[in-house]
């Protein structure tokens, strides 16, 4: 039905582990046994740009977790409007633009200040970074959950479940998704608050997970299902079933075993996707809102007044930009890790 | 061939039915009160009231479907608003206009958009990807794909205003990015998109690149393209004929993708450089809270990446024979 997209995970590689140890023989200490874990773990580790990537992006989560310890040790807070406290003249103009060239960077204000509201740019940037994470991590987990569950079952129940099951794949990927979101985001604050309500932060937060779960999960539940129609077929499924093994058995110890590699792949390729999704809608003004930082409402923020103050959106892009790109060779050098015979 | 067509566009259809139903129920069945979303903002009484009896709150919900449904066909009478022609989508209460009168104006925007910037990043992206596969492992090979790899980290949302910057308000190069229709005046249009043609291709490019160059390269270690060069054949041709056709595939599925999104609506590139065609109406549309506009681009946006699919499908199955429709 549908055309062979290209998948990023690779085709699969059955590893029976007992073989591997029974040819390492035991007797000599020279021939060290490895699990293919520790085989993957030491090609990862030979990798330099997928070892700098890593570090990238772990320095991004550390900083996120860790977000409040700094802004206390620095001294300042993403929500007050240190610009406007200051008399008129000290930190912004009566256009309300940073006095201080570059975005008014100075020792205090490390990345400067925000124009017209006068908030401290660099705590606003690390609990944007924060906010944002946080949604992607969540989102992330449960897209891989419900893709992973939905996936296997459909290939390994097949016929009628596996047939139904596809067609809703088809039309939820059909969906034109970003419209899709923008449109429905005020039906449903509509459902729980009165138009004049003022929606709070987190309600904001939990409508975007479930609304980019609801659309993320089909792409990664096909791939899924793919892998588990061709390894329904394999001997050692069919072994197991001969000896009378459960079915939970046969999914928990013989199929998942072998989808770890593509789900683990498609887990990391999908966290920057969601990042910059997230990061996209709040920017079009339906995700995350204003006065709760975030990446995408720096960005909307900043083209406000990009052609005066290009500083303020310099840092927000530029960090998005590093983070996804690190994001991506880690998936990449994931990929090459765990699946060294894949052809990219 | 033909009966690959009509199942799939019959397929099509049904996946569009249920959409539409999908969107229909979603939006119509979960609000409190569908007619004051569908009216607008500013809603005086009376207007509401006419919006309750034209869209026949009353009725049940599938009778409200089965109206709009049947609108599509044969066009839809609304009292005291006037009649909506044969494909009508809806009313929008909050322009005053067919919902599809609406659209019609803003279609070509969107189509030129994505027209032009598939014509930048289709040429750039497979160009650098064969340049980098016949070129294999020296310098040119790694900076077309660390090119590659950094243009796709980037947003539209931030590189399009930075280009707006340097480009527009700093060194006056190109003109502020707007739409003339192509008939008025050819350099006009072209001018006026050329910068969102740019931001978009330095996006877009980036997976032509890297899927141009892995597929050519797995291509020419193939035995078919080694037995056509054993057989004598010049260099340039097994790499065009054999090689370069073989590689086509999975492009032209990625390409179909990529339009399917882009006429479905570039929402956040119109945004960002405020050029109005479908994604900027839809963006408005959610700020007016015009529910029957939502609904009609929903469809058409969906109707886009559903015959995407398809026409990418049939594609296909011309360039590479191997392929069999089914």
């Amino acid at each position: 039905m549908t055309p062979p997209t290209p998948s990023a995970a690779a085709p699969l590689e059955v590893t029976d582990e007992t073989v591997e140890k029974s040819i390492t023989s035991p007797a000599p200490k020279a021939t060290e046994s490895r699990s293919p874990g520790q085989l993957a773990w030491r090609r990862f580790k030979r990798d330099r740009t997928g070892f700098t990537s890593a570090c990238i992006v772990i320095f991004f989560f550390v900083i996120a977790i860790t977000a409040p310890l700094i802004a206390k040790l620095y001294g300042k807070n993403p929500y007050t409007q240190y610009g406007q406290d200051a008399p008129i003249g000290t930190l912004l103009n009566d256009a309300g633009f940073p006095i201080k060239p570059n975005g008014g960077i100075d020792g205090d204000f490390w990345f400067g200040v925000e124009p017209s509201m006068g908030r401290d740019v660099f705590t606003f940037l690390l609990y944007g970074i924060r906010t944002s994470l946080m949604i992607a991590t969540v989102t992330t987990i449960l897209v891989t959950v419900i893709g992973v569950v939905v996936g296997i079952t459909a290939g390994y129940l097949g016929g009628r479940t596996d047939y139904f099951v596809s067609r809703v794949i088809d039309i939820v990927l059909s969906f034109p998704s970003t419209l899709f979101f923008i449109a429905f985001t005020p039906v449903v604050y509509g459902l729980f608050y009165a138009a004049d309500e003022e929606i709070p932060a987190w309600a904001r937060g939990v409508c975007l997970i479930v609304l980019l779960t609801a659309f993320g999960w089909a792409s990664i539940a096909r791939l899924l299902r793919g892998q588990v129609l061709a390894l329904r077929e394999r001997e050692f499924v069919e072994a197991a079933k001969v000896t009378g093994a459960s079915p939970a058995r046969i999914i928990f110890k013989e199929l998942l075993p072998n989808l770890w590699t593509p789900i683990l792949i498609q887990s990391t390729l999908a966290l920057p996707a969601f990042v910059t999704a997230e990061a996209g809608l709040a920017f079009l003004g339906v995700g995350i809102q204003d006065p709760t930082p975030d990446w995408g409402v720096m960005i909307q923020r900043g083209a406000q007044f990009y052609t005066d103050d290009i500083t303020f959106m310099i840092f927000p892009g530029v960090s998005m930009i590093i983070f996804v790109l690190a994001f991506n060779l880690l998936g990449d050098s994931v990929r090459d890790a765990l699946d060294p015979k894949s052809k990219r | 061939m033909f009966r690959f067509l009509i199942r799939r566009v019959l397929g099509a259809l049904v996946i569009l039915l249920i959409i539409s139903a999908v969107t229909f129920f979603l939006f119509y069945a979960i609000p409190r009160d569908p007619a004051r979303m569908a009216c607008g903002k500013v809603c005086p009484d009376d207007l509401l009231a006419q919006v309750r009896a034209n869209l026949g709150i009353a009725d049940p919900m599938p009778v409200q479907y089965w109206h709009w449904l049947e609108g599509i066909f044969v066009g839809r009478d609304y009292t005291g608003v006037g009649h909506c022609n044969a494909p009508c989508l809806g009313y929008s209460f909050a322009n005053n206009q067919p919902v599809f009168e609406t659209l019609k104006g803003d279609i070509p925007t969107t189509i030129s958009l994505a027209i032009g910037a598939a014509f930048f990043f289709l040429i750039i992206g497979i160009g650098t990807g064969m340049v980098a596969a016949v070129k294999q492992g020296t310098f040119l090979d790694k900076a077309a794909s660390s090119f590659s790899l950094i243009g796709s980290s980037m947003q539209i949302y931030f590189v399009g205003y930075i280009a707006m910057f340097l480009l527009v308000s700093q060194l006056h190069l190109l003109d502020q990015p707007s739409y003339t229709p192509f008939t008025d005046s050819p350099v006009a249009w072209a001018s006026g998109l050329l910068l969102p043609w740019l931001v978009l291709s330095i996006i877009f490019t980036a997976n032509y690149t890297r899927m141009t160059r892995s597929q050519l390269v797995e291509q020419l270690s193939e035995d078919y393209v080694r037995t056509a060069r054993a057989k004598g054949l010049s260099r340039r041709s097994v790499f065009f004929r054999f090689a370069w056709r073989g590689a086509m595939g999975p492009i032209v599925t990625i390409f179909g993708i990529d339009m399917g999104t882009l006429i479905g609506g570039a929402i956040i590139t119109e945004s960002t450089f405020s050029i109005q065609g479908l994604g900027l109406r839809a963006v408005r549309a959610v700020t007016d809270s015009d529910l029957p506009m939502l609904l009609g681009l929903t469809m058409i946006a969906a109707a886009g990446i559903v015959f995407a699919n398809i026409i990418v499908d049939a594609v296909y199955a011309l360039i590479d024979p191997r392929i069999r429709l089914a």
